[in-house]
């Protein structure tokens, strides 16, 4: 590894598999249209060929690295320190009505 | 003759051969002049920093150590009534209640809003295309991308439109748009300043930072940023120092006794032979101010890039799940049920690079692959971070070059996601490690500018920026403006 080259020889990652993309698009939220979805697939494929380099890594007995700072969560004073800004808040919304914001019927009426 | 920088401005603005009112003129005019071309800005607020210069020079507002310099914030940081894009088409008609905390202390320091800077689409990029607002150029030469994703802060403060700008860097997002155009980029330690109001990537690498015209700049804005929010749990517990006192008295030999470590894994073939040339002239003057330049090796180093595209698409796919449709940003019409609802609105809001990167880090994170490749990536991050600890053990800084080449064409690598992560070779590493980095202007190639970057240990601040203003002190490469472009002020 005397260079930075490696990951560059990587061959695209053939286990992320088209159906692999519809999981992933769902797990995330993410419309596509079908137009896109075989070069989206290609381009995702070498992408992930690409990371896969380190899985010729040795890492046995290594601690995952979470974040940089070896971090204790600090709990702060148990005070009121804002004001009710929901207005200002909801200024931004698409659409709310009487404070709340407003989606499509998620229960089926009976 | 006043000099642009904000130390120059700052004497300026004192000894009262400028106002505050002539000096947001100034820079208006330009902004005028030259963002057409640039694209450097996506929200200008003229009218409002007229009215805080005036402000400033009537004594009313607050008096500050940088008060009634105007600056540009780039489009990631919240601005309380000031729409906020973060350079994506979902935010498009984003306006935030409050103000990052980044944006506060430096109002709170005298600094007024002079306009948001363009950005790579939620800084995922190096190159400032992937924005829904156009592609920033390179004010060296228009052809070329300015880097990213803070290129429009870059592009901004090389060609005079702004004195200083604020950044963020998640893996170089400030210095390597610095070193492309030609200017100062300084990214603090992870959690050395806020990112209360900073627009989430990835949230174990984020960190603003500034574009300046020098680290004694740099210095200058990090006295006021630094130090611990109540607001960010990551955001570490010691206070802020005075940074810009560090950078004196500064004596001709002010690297006595600092030992340099050349990074060995940045010299090899990926590295342009020219920016090899000009990184050893580099050696040789920080050797002429008495450091010590020895070679070190990061030998996990080659696989940081592949480290930074699992961790840094996973930590995005998360926190890019806030952006449903449903509290603010864009709602697409018609959807007849909330899924519907979060697909099509998250489908047409995000460009194609956030897209990519989301669904990579969705499926490194899903079950059946978060050990291969998730906890993979963090173990070898652990590793990497270590690298890193050991060299610093026999030096007290790390060397290279900031970026392999001078700025690429616009155009050139926007269609190979690989080719642009690439760029980013020689910047990832440090932060993955979470560590403070500078890179600044360094010499030249084909007439265009390119960088040297230091890194230091963890909240070092102090010593890279020192490390830094000593090697300003001792060359022009950042009094260079690009052809064409003459500097604010001068010559009448």
């Amino acid at each position: 590894m005397n260079n930075l080259k490696t990951p560059k020889q990587s061959e695209p990652a053939a286990e992320f598999s088209d159906a692999e993309l519809l999981r992933a698009a769902h797990l995330t939220r993410l419309a596509l249209d079908d137009g896109e979805k075989p070069e989206l697939a290609a381009t995702l494929r070498r992408i992930i060929g690409f990371v896969r380099v380190l899985q010729e890594l040795d890492t046995e007995g290594v601690e995952p690295m979470v974040h940089p700072l070896d971090l204790r969560l600090p709990l702060r004073a148990d005070e009121v320190t804002e004001s009710d800004m929901r207005t200002e808040a909801q200024a931004c919304a698409p659409d709310v009505a009487k404070g709340l914001y407003r989606v499509p019927r998620v229960i089926e009426p009976a | 003759m006043i000099e642009f920088s904000l130390a120059g401005l700052r004497r300026a603005l004192d000894g009262g051969e400028i106002s505050s009112r002539e000096l947001t003129e100034a820079c208006l005019r330009r902004i005028e002049e030259r963002n057409p071309a640039l694209n450097a800005f996506v929200t200008l607020c003229g009218e409002s920093a007229l009215k805080e210069a005036s402000r400033a020079d009537s004594g009313k507002a607050a008096d500050g150590p940088l008060a009634g310099i105007p600056i540009a914030h780039k489009d990631i940081f919240c601005t309380r009534g000031v729409r906020t894009t973060a350079g994506s088409r979902i935010l498009d008609n984003f306006v935030p209640p409050y103000d990052a905390t980044v944006v506060e202390r430096l109002a709170q320091a005298g600094t007024f809003l002079i306009g948001k800077t363009n950005m790579d689409e939620f800084a995922m990029g190096s190159s400032s295309e992937t924005s829904y607002y156009g592609p920033v150029l390179n004010p060296w030469d228009l052809s070329r991308s300015p880097g990213g994703s803070s290129g429009g802060s870059a592009a901004a403060v090389a060609a005079g439109l702004v004195p200083a700008a604020t950044g963020t860097d998640t893996g170089g997002s400030v210095r390597q748009p610095a070193a492309l155009c030609g200017i100062t980029g300084f990214r603090p330690s992870y959690g050395r300043v806020s990112r209360y109001g900073m627009i989430a990537f990835a949230s174990s690498l984020d960190q603003a930072g500034s574009l300046t015209r020098t680290a004694e700049d740099a210095a200058l804005l990090l006295d006021s940023m630094a130090g611990h929010d109540p607001r960010d749990s990551t955001c570490a517990q010691r206070p802020g120092e005075r940074y810009s006192a560090a950078l004196s008295p500064m004596s001709a030999r002010a690297l006595e006794g600092v030992r340099i470590g050349v990074v060995k894994e940045f010299m090899g073939e990926g590295l342009d032979p020219r920016c090899r040339q000009v990184f050893s002239d580099n050696m040789a003057t920080l050797r002429g101010l008495g450091a010590a330049v020895s070679e070190v090796s990061l030998p996990r180093l080659p696989l940081s890039v592949a480290v930074y595209y699992v961790v840094a698409p996973a930590e995005c796919s998360s926190n890019l799940a806030r952006f449903d449709g449903v509290r603010f940003g864009l709602r697409e019409s018609g959807a007849d049920s909330l899924e519907a609802l979060y697909t099509q609105s998250r489908g047409a809001g995000f460009g194609e690079e956030v897209r990519r990167r989301i669904l990579v880090g969705g499926w490194v994170l899903s079950k059946g692959y978060f050990d291969a490749y998730y906890l993979k990536a963090q173990r070898a991050r652990r590793l990497l971070a270590n690298d890193f600890a050991r060299a610093f053990e026999s030096v007290d800084m790390l060397a290279g070059p900031t970026t392999p080449a001078p700025a690429f064409a616009v155009g050139e690598k926007i269609n190979d996601p690989i080719q642009m992560y690439l760029n980013d070779v020689y910047t990832i590493g440090a932060a993955l490690a979470g560590l403070p980095c500078i890179s600044v202007p360094a010499g030249s190639v084909d007439g265009l500018p390119v960088g040297l970057q230091l890194m230091g240990r963890p909240f070092a601040e102090a010593e890279v920026l020192r490390c830094a203003h000593a090697y300003q002190l001792e060359t022009n490469w950042h009094r260079l403006w690009p052809p064409g472009t003459t500097a604010p002020f001068d010559a009448g």
